[in-house]
């Protein structure tokens, strides 16, 4: 007993034959070997997972079932090199039989399809060549991003080591603000963490305000949790988070929750009807600051998308502020919806017919601009607002660019202004 | 694969803290992946001289965090490919930690050493002892030691070689 959502998935996964402690469960610090339930990868770092795992002297993947590759970041492929990346991918995944190797026409932005399409699920671990596989603990799963070595060791024998972290525990009360969702939470927290204020530690979300969240703003604030330095980002499991897996799963999972008497490195509780909506300032996702604190900040672009904000919910509450209204003269706004089925429901919905009129352009499902592949990079000097999770120097494109993070709802009503601006300045 | 035993020596290329991974090798880039290409490109964006003038052996000093952001194990690559023998900071974010062990790149975390040192400073670095000497100030720095388990896998030359041996270990 005494044991945080985040060790109990890691006792539950410590594999027999390399010892362990996972009988009585596992304590904060230690280092253990477990099965991992999923290994995803994409195709910039599944290159180099493909090289080491041929060096490794294994013929077949551990079982094809649970590797999962993901076309997402340069494809449709931008330029020949990334059509090359592709390429290996595809002729990989054919030769291992993998069932779950999504390419154009299925694919979708990794963090929004794998929950879509059911592949992880409440209690899994999940290792994914990419940081915001922490995305999965939405569902209650243990997930985390690694790089290419370790995904390559755990294609070949389904297990990984990790140190088993600490948890910090989060606690939201108070009912949101309107306009504030996922996305001004976590922007919210890293503002009061820092960006390696849960360095090598868990975080779990939880509290009045998350019971009320939706899904979509789960998945937003587990997907940021890197950016505060965190392993992994949980949520217990609900009649949300059951309603959700419902009809998507095809396989068992185990639902599990923390004890009552969980021992957590800290508790931190956060009145979170005090929070607007929330921008972050460049070049750090530390850097966020109330919308109406933000000043006149002049932007060139709006980007609404990513494995952050890239699901229907998010596209929701732009076309709520687009509609009937028209992006500003000066701003390029790139609407991504983050998988197939996102796109389509949103089509059906006549959201894609709501970015249209307003000036808005729809692209197909891709990570491209937010880490500065493709679809929408800036010049020097230009400066974007972004529903993405990243706003380092250089992050979408030329050195001298500026990102500023933020939600939806900010983004669009931004789009409308010419400058970032609060949504409400758009509707009233 | 650096030898354990090897004494490091190379000219300190100072940076702050939160070197992110998109700092280490922009994102444009990672249409790459082999450590040569990645090395002419390595810390682009912040110090555009880096790639140029970079000798074999320098060694990188950060502050807190470093490595955070993406899980790209480019970073650690195009570091390694550009020569330098080791990284000297406060801190790692975690996944730059796992894959620089991973693929063979030593770092030590030593916020005295990372602190102290000025860009330009030669900086002798004991991989066994886990010494680092600033050899402008003469002052030597003792690391905190890496976990059992962790050596194991530098000792073996990093996790594939150490997997290897496992699995033949596993099949004899």
């Amino acid at each position: 007993m005494r044991h945080t959502l985040a060790e109990k998935i890691i006792a539950g996964h410590v594999s027999r034959e390399d010892g362990g402690t996972g009988v009585g469960g596992v304590n904060p610090g230690d280092l253990v070997e477990v099965a991992v339930d999923v290994v995803l990868s994409n195709d910039i770092t599944a290159p180099i997972a493909m090289r080491e795992f041929e060096k490794l002297g294994v013929d077949l993947v551990f079982d094809p079932g649970k590797v999962v590759m993901v076309a997402d970041h340069f494809a449709p492929n931008k330029d020949i090199k990334s059509a090359e990346q592709c390429a290996m991918m595809r002729r990989f995944a054919q030769e291992q039989g993998l069932p779950h190797h999504f390419d154009v026409g299925k694919m979708g932005i990794e963090h929004v399809l794998l929950p879509e399409k059911g592949l992880v699920l409440p209690g899994d671990l999940v290792i994914g060549a990419d940081s915001h596989t922490c995305t999965y603990g939405a569902l209650g799963a243990f997930a985390t991003g690694m790089g290419s070595t370790d995904i390559a060791v755990a294609m070949a024998t389904g297990q990984i080591w990790m140190r088993v972290p600490e948890t910090i525990r989060f606690v939201y009360t108070g009912a949101l603000q309107p306009w504030v969702g996922g996305k001004d939470l976590i922007l919210y927290t890293i503002g009061l963490i820092g960006v390696s204020g849960a360095l090598y530690h868990a975080m779990e979300f939880a509290g009045p305000a998350i019971d009320a969240l939706s899904m979509a703003g789960r998945f937003t604030m587990a997907n940021m949790a890197i950016e505060a330095g965190a392993k992994a980002g949980l949520f217990e499991v609900d009649g949300l988070t059951t309603a959700y897996v419902e009809g998507r799963a095809k396989r068992d999972y185990h639902v599990l929750h923390g004890d009552p008497d969980a021992v957590y490195l800290q508790v931190v509780e956060i009145d979170a009807s005090m929070i607007e909506p929330q921008v972050s300032l460049p070049h750090l996702p530390e850097n966020a600051r109330p919308v109406s604190e933000v000043g006149n900040v002049v932007i060139d672009q709006s980007v609404i998308g990513s494995c952050t904000n890239g699901r229907l919910e998010d596209l929701r509450v732009a076309a709520g502020i687009l509609s009937g209204r028209q992006v500003h003269d000066g701003v390029r706004c790139i609407v991504i919806p983050g998988t197939q089925q996102v796109y389509l429901d949103a089509l059906r919905e006549g959201l894609i017919e709501t970015f249209i009129e307003a000036g808005a352009v729809v692209s197909t499902p891709t990570c491209g601009p937010c880490l500065g592949g493709y679809m929408g990079i800036l010049a020097a000097g230009e400066r974007s607002v972004s529903t993405t999770n990243r706003n380092f120097r250089g992050r979408m494109g030329h050195p001298d660019s500026e990102v500023y993070l933020s939600g939806p709802a900010v983004a669009a009503a931004s789009a409308v202004m010419g400058r970032i601006a609060h949504p409400e300045e758009v509707t009233r | 694969m650096t030898e354990l035993r090897a004494v490091l020596a190379g000219r300190a290329w100072k940076y702050g803290d939160n070197i992110d991974t998109d700092a280490i090798i922009p994102a444009r880039y990672l249409n790459m992946s082999t450590p040569e290409e990645l090395a002419q490109h390595c810390m682009e964006d912040v110090d555009p001289g880096f790639a140029g003038a970079v000798r074999t052996g320098d060694i990188i000093v950060g502050g807190v965090n470093f490595g955070c952001g993406s899980s790209r194990e480019h970073a650690p690559l195009a570091i390694k490919g550009a020569g330098v023998s080791c990284v000297i900071a406060d801190s790692f974010a975690r996944i730059f930690y796992r894959n620089a062990i991973n693929v063979g790149l030593p770092i030590l975390v030593c916020p005295a050493a990372a602190h102290d040192a000025a860009n330009g400073d030669m900086l002798t670095v004991d991989l066994q002892a886990g010494q680092i000497t600033n050899n402008r100030s003469g002052l030597v720095y003792q690391t905190a030691p890496f976990p059992p388990f962790i050596m194991k896998i530098i000792e073996a030359g990093g996790l594939v070689p150490y997997t290897r041996a496992k699995l033949g270990q596993g099949r004899a």
